[in-house]
């Protein structure tokens, strides 16, 4: 076993810091767009239609019953292949994290919808409000409030699924840790950073979802 | 969009043999992993229940570093770094003499990350069960470890019946990170067969179909066992008790 040499780490930092604005950009894409389309997903389901909301639900059921990485190699192949010309990884795993987790988030919002109790609609509806005020002013601001904790576990979740990417070679974190890694020979040190920034990362993200479900229960 | 359309292609060899090979893979991977992740799982969950500090600890290290490393990470750490940090001759055999390394290096990574999710369902349903069956069960003469196998664990059981069947699930689905350290399972397959012969549409679909297919299966078969079995108190459970933490 040749001696750790840790020097290496730091020397890849830049290159690495690069690799993690890549993985908050998906974070951040996956989450603000997913949770935009969930909504619209559940919306559908709930109050639709109904074939709409058959579609809907079908498309929920799909996603979830496929591995992820399946869905980055899907949009990987099929997006260029839309656009009718080549473009890089990014468009499309972007395109493939919002559709991915908006089947994820919705049915966390369609929990959070059904938790606000039904007293809640009636009430509204006697004051004169309209079903979309109800919604907007009422229902949905008590059911984010319900949602909040899961949807905070939801995004730790996500951040450790951003490191999937690595599989159409998208240089995200993962990724750049990766080829850290490879190029000087130093596998162990360079992996082990990366579960340690992980670990950090998720757990304080784990642990604020814990503090925000005791003070929903207390 | 031009685009060569081929279904045949998936029912020609080698393709059509490919596919049956990574279905194979993909349920022995998630199968093994499943079993390793229960065992573990239980052992950990009840670990963090018990009175003893030093117990109770260990097990929430464990769910808090399993939990919070990405399972690509944790696959990589057990294939390239375990066999540098174990004596050399270990190290060796891990790397040359296990028949299969990166399968079973898949399937015990696959397993210990899973084991902590279901370490937390074990807890929270054991938590769920009602304190005075503990205690009638102490009362009438049963020793700690005879009421947590008697009387708690039975109903908890019952009552994470439905959250471990989405676990089972997301085992199922997960068991496609194998392809990263070489495993050619399911989804490995068909994105081989997509740059063979570049009918990535074709073959994608083939794996898509065949990942719902399993898991309507998984689903239809979970219910036949959850009837019956079910505790009546889950059925009322909030739904976003339900959902997958």
């Amino acid at each position: 076993m040749d001696a750790f040499d840790w020097g290496a780490v730091p020397a890849a930092l830049p290159f690495l810091l690069d690799g993690m604005q890549l993985s908050l950009l998906l974070l951040a894409v996956g989450m603000l767009g997913g949770t935009a389309l969930g909504l619209l997903v559940a919306l559908l389901r709930l109050f639709g239609p109904r074939i709409p909301a058959a579609i809907a639900a079908a498309y929920v059921d799909g996603l979830r019953a496929i591995p992820l990485v399946l869905v980055l190699f899907w949009f990987y192949f099929l997006v260029p292949l839309a656009i009718g010309r080549p473009v890089g990884a990014l468009p499309s795993a972007l395109i493939a994290f919002v559709i991915f987790e908006a089947a994820y988030y919705s049915e966390i919002i369609r929990a959070g919808i059904g938790s606000v109790r039904s007293g809640q609609w009636q009430a509204a509806q006697a004051l004169g409000m309209t079903r979309g005020q109800t919604l907007r002013l009422v229902v949905l601001p008590q059911a984010l409030r319900a949602m909040l904790p899961i949807l905070v576990t939801q995004a730790v979740i996500l951040f450790q699924d951003t490191s999937l990417v690595y599989v159409i070679g998208l240089r995200d974190f993962m990724t750049a840790t990766s080829i850290s890694a490879e190029e000087g020979g130093r596998l162990v040190e360079f992996y082990a950073f990366a579960a340690l920034v992980y670990l950090i990362v998720c757990s304080a993200g784990t642990e604020l979802a814990h503090a925000l479900q005791r003070r929903r229960s207390a | 969009m031009t685009y060569n359309w081929d279904w045949a292609i998936l029912v020609r060899e080698p393709f059509l043999g490919w596919l049956i090979a990574g279905t194979g893979l993909t349920l022995a991977i998630a199968g093994l992993g499943w079993a390793i992740a229960l065992t573990v799982g239980v052992i950990v969950g009840i670990g963090r229940t018990v009175a003893n500090r030093p117990i109770r600890a260990a097990s929430a290290i464990y769910v808090q570093v399993f939990r919070n490393i990405p399972l690509l990470v944790q696959m990589f750490l057990w294939y390239f770094v375990l066999p540098e940090l174990l004596p050399t001759a270990w190290g060796h055999w891990l790397k040359r003499d296990l028949p299969a390394p990166e399968f079973w290096t898949a399937v015990v990574a696959l397993g210990l990350f899973t084991a902590a999710r279901i370490a937390e369902q074990v807890r929270s349903g054991i938590r769920t069960v009602p304190q005075g069956q503990t205690q009638a069960a102490l009362a009438s003469g049963l020793r700690a470890t005879q009421t947590l196998r008697l009387v708690v664990l039975p109903q908890c059981f019952r009552i994470i019946l439905p959250p471990l069947t989405s676990e089972l699930l997301t085992t199922i689905k997960n068991s496609s990170l194998a392809l990263t350290i070489g495993v050619l399972e399911l989804t490995a397959q068909s994105r081989q067969i997509e740059s063979n012969t570049f009918h990535g549409f074709e073959a994608f679909t083939a794996a898509t179909a065949i990942y719902l297919a399993i898991a309507t299966l998984v689903r239809l078969a979970m219910r036949r066992f959850e009837a019956g079995r079910s505790m009546p108190q889950a059925k009322q459970a909030p739904p976003m008790a339900l959902r997958e933490a």
